[in-house]
């Protein structure tokens, strides 16, 4: 039996619209993730705090606030600073085009932006997760 | 074993690791079980059930935010259902402890029941093992949301808080057999709510009818979200704690609980062994095949079975 892909869905910062989150859980979900959701207003310690506790193999974000540029890089440090930086790091929302380059330089390893298919997300996280 | 001595010494991601491997491997799961075991047995465990919705995951926030202030060690393993298609999760009782993230005497870990339907999942007797020999005074199981008959909770813990709220049903549902029977606190939450009395004193009546209990279990009105009641509610646990404590009944439950986890664990293996010997015939697929033609009946194909593994 494969081993069940675990994935900490959050919203960092202060952004209140988790539609995007709730159906990308979803979808997860109905791919046969475990998917641990944190809710809204989570701070970047408290996103890696919680993805270290649950053992996840991918943290997804998603943020339509636009400090992306902030948060992303916060987590990926403190992810480096505990020796967990073997988690995915995904990002999803409202995200400028030019802004993805410098994210994924930073470690962000994919962004999805509006308008992404669902199937798409999971299939990157089906081929990207460290077996 | 490396992962297991940097838990002992406190290391979070560590525990979180040794749970997923008596989650996800069983041969590996089996060697952390034995090496920790002789650790274990300290902690004191509490079950918080009740049905979906009804404050379970809020209400563990609020009792770890009180046990925090007499500076004890929590943990918890919070389970949510696992789909039966697709085999995902949604966990998300972890979103009302949240605040407790940060705190590096509190350890959460979210669980699905992967397949299991008594409230728990499989290995949630395991991780509450590794978080016992983590060193937590405390361990909350938080089970899936309850209806009528997952009763498994009340062999895993030595504390059954059962969370009810008012609104679900007349005081026929109090007097029914199985959740209602198990537990040793009930706490009627959201008692701001209209019929939240009435829900109380339904729960009273339904004890005045129950003869042979050892101890009356005590029902308090807690409002979570509000952290209200929850000190007399903390009272009440340790009471139970006492208790059980002081009359050798908390032995007695452990070593029934014990009895019921032995027989699990047998009963895992002979089917795995049933699995091994039918599979040259087959497999159980074959005798379910006689089954349906009714060539054969049940029990004489169970016989067979039983002779196959060398038990008749």
């Amino acid at each position: 039996m494969s081993k069940t892909i675990r994935v900490l869905v959050a919203k960092p910062g202060l952004d209140g619209h988790d539609r995007g989150a709730k159906m990308i859980a979803r979808s997860l979900r109905d791919a046969g993730m475990e998917v641990i959701y944190t809710g809204l207003r989570q701070s970047p310690e408290q996103i890696v705090a919680a993805a270290i506790q649950e053992d996840v193999d991918v943290i997804g974000m998603s943020i339509l606030s636009g400090a992306h540029n902030h948060l992303f890089p916060k987590v990926i440090n403190l992810l480096k600073e505990q020796n967990a930086e073997d988690i995915l790091v995904i990002g999803g929302g409202v995200i400028p085009e030019e802004d993805i380059p410098k994210l994924k330089e930073m470690g962000v390893k994919a962004i999805f932006t509006p308008g992404t298919q669902t199937k798409d997300t999971v299939e990157f996280i089906k081929n990207n997760v460290k077996k | 074993m490396e992962l297991i001595n940097k838990m002992l010494e406190g290391d979070k991601r560590s525990c979180a690791k040794l749970i997923s491997i008596i989650e996800n491997d069983e041969k590996g799961g089996e060697k952390i079980v034995k090496e920790i075991y002789p650790m274990t047995g300290n902690a004191h465990v509490i079950g918080i059930t009740g049905p979906p919705g009804g404050g379970k995951s809020t209400l563990t926030d609020k009792l770890i935010k009180h046990l925090r202030k007499k500076d004890k060690k929590i943990g918890v393993i919070a389970v949510d259902p696992t789909s039966p298609f697709s085999g995902g999760a949604i966990l998300g009782d972890r979103i009302r402890m949240n605040d407790h993230a940060l705190d590096p005497d509190v350890f959460i870990r979210s669980m699905g029941t992967r397949g299991y339907l008594g409230g728990l999942s499989k290995q949630t007797r395991n991780a509450v093992k590794v978080l016992d020999a983590y060193g937590c005074d405390y361990i909350f199981i938080e089970t899936v949301g309850v209806g009528q008959s997952e009763v498994d909770i009340v062999k895993a813990a030595d504390t059954v808080v059962m969370v009810m709220v008012p609104g679900l049903g007349d005081d026929i549902q109090s007097i029914k057999a199985g959740i209602m029977e198990i537990g040793d606190i009930f706490a009627v939450n959201k008692s701001d709510l209209m019929g939240s009395q009435r829900t109380a004193t339904e729960i009273k009546m339904m004890l005045d009818l129950s003869e042979n209990l050892d101890r009356r279990p005590p029902v308090v009105m807690v409002t979570a979200n509000r952290n209200e009641n929850i000190d007399k509610l903390v009272e009440e646990i340790d009471a139970h704690i006492a208790y059980m404590e002081e009359t050798g009944n908390l032995e007695k439950r452990r070593r029934s609980n014990f009895e019921d986890e032995l027989l699990n664990l047998v009963e895992i293996e002979i089917k795995k062994l049933i699995k091994e010997k039918t599979e040259a015939d087959g497999g159980i697929k074959t005798y379910a095949h006689q089954l349906l033609s009714r060539d054969i009946d049940p029990y004489t194909i169970r016989d067979e079975i039983l002779e196959k593994i060398n038990l008749k």
